[in-house]
């Protein structure tokens, strides 16, 4: 899978959990400030990422992720 | 009287009842049908508990242990493969092992403890899971008044019990924003198999401290259950009910 494909894909996950258009799932947004974010919600989203791309993501790897960007890294790392 | 509601699989809420077979989990889940919900109950080692006439459709029996994570995949599995998630859950699953704490093995702790306690965060999380995306849901946590009065024998009973109101509460919190209720009911002496392993003096015993005077029916329980998983107790969270004809009013 190739990044652009991997990108759609985490996005079509975030729209989906976060209920965002998929405009504004951008690598700099932030999920708290940007797209509405609680952190049940990125619970959500963690599993539903987990469960898209078949990885396992700790929760202490969770601490310091604020965007798009970062939580993308992180699944993609694991691929 | 309001007519029988129709045995459709596509109609009412999707309820699951663990320990559904007997006592006060058949009561709960023969009041979910009667109100026109399709109702999926676990049960252990006994028969399959079957459907009561007119809801065949409605009814499904998951064989299902609670202290084994599989089993309660499968469960959940099934149930959404048939019907789609899960709406309201009714945690009601338990045993006793009663003995006094100087002769209590930890394998008798820890099997009650397992099951009353572990099993109901287990199927709770499980539920919570699909609940969150639906963006409404309900979790009634079967515990009881042992968990406030203690009584002796019932350590890990009680410990089991106890622990089930500090996780609701904790879970409550956890959801409330996505319209998730978590609540507790607390039977007292209720007329079920697990109270009739006491044996008949020791339940009189308890039936003259009852405030109303009598033993309560898996029935009475039920109506509660119902009620918090019902519209009217949508403003309800991380309470517990007792419903024990008075017995623990207080504590």
């Amino acid at each position: 899978m190739d990044n652009e494909a991997a990108f759609d894909k985490f996005k079509e996950c975030a729209v989906e959990v976060l209920q965002v258009p998929s405009e504004k799932v951008t690598m700099d947004a932030r999920f708290a400030e940007d797209l509405d974010a609680d952190s049940l919600d990125l619970v959500e989203l963690v599993m539903a990422l987990e469960e898209a791309f078949d990885v396992t993501v700790e929760e202490s790897e969770l601490e310091d992720i604020e965007t798009v960007g970062q939580a993308f890294e992180l699944v993609t790392s694991k691929l | 009287m309001s007519p029988a509601p129709s045995d459709t699989a596509t109609s009412g809420r999707v309820v699951l009842v663990t320990g559904g077979s007997r006592g006060i989990g058949a009561a709960c889940a023969a009041w979910f049908l009667a109100n026109g919900d399709r109702v999926a109950v676990t049960f252990r080692g006994e028969a399959a508990p079957v459907a009561p006439p007119g809801a065949a459709q409605r009814f499904l029996a998951v064989r299902c242990d609670v202290t084994e994570p599989a089993q309660v995949e499968a469960a959940y599995g099934e149930i959404e493969a048939r019907w789609g998630p899960v709406e309201v859950l009714v945690s009601n699953a338990g045993i006793t092992k009663d003995t006094l704490v100087l002769r209590m093995g930890e394998d008798a702790w820890h099997e009650v403890i397992e099951t009353n306690l572990t099993g109901g965060f287990r199927v709770a999380k499980r539920a919570v899971a699909k609940m969150l995306r639906l963006h409404r849901g309900r979790i009634v946590f079967v515990s009881s008044v042992g968990a406030f009065v203690g009584l002796p024998g019932q350590a890990n009973y009680a410990a089991s019990k106890a622990g089930l109101v500090g996780m609701a509460r904790a879970l409550a919190r956890e959801v409330a924003s996505r319209q998730i209720t978590v609540n507790v009911v607390a039977p007292g002496v209720v007329d079920t198999d697990m109270t009739g392993a006491l044996g008949k003096t020791r339940v009189g015993e308890l039936e003259a401290m009852v405030p109303l005077g009598r033993v309560g029916l898996p029935a009475d329980v039920a109506a509660v259950v119902g009620f918090l998983a019902s519209d009217g107790a949508a403003y309800v969270t991380g309470t517990v009910v007792p419903v024990d004809g008075g017995l623990g009013m207080g504590l």
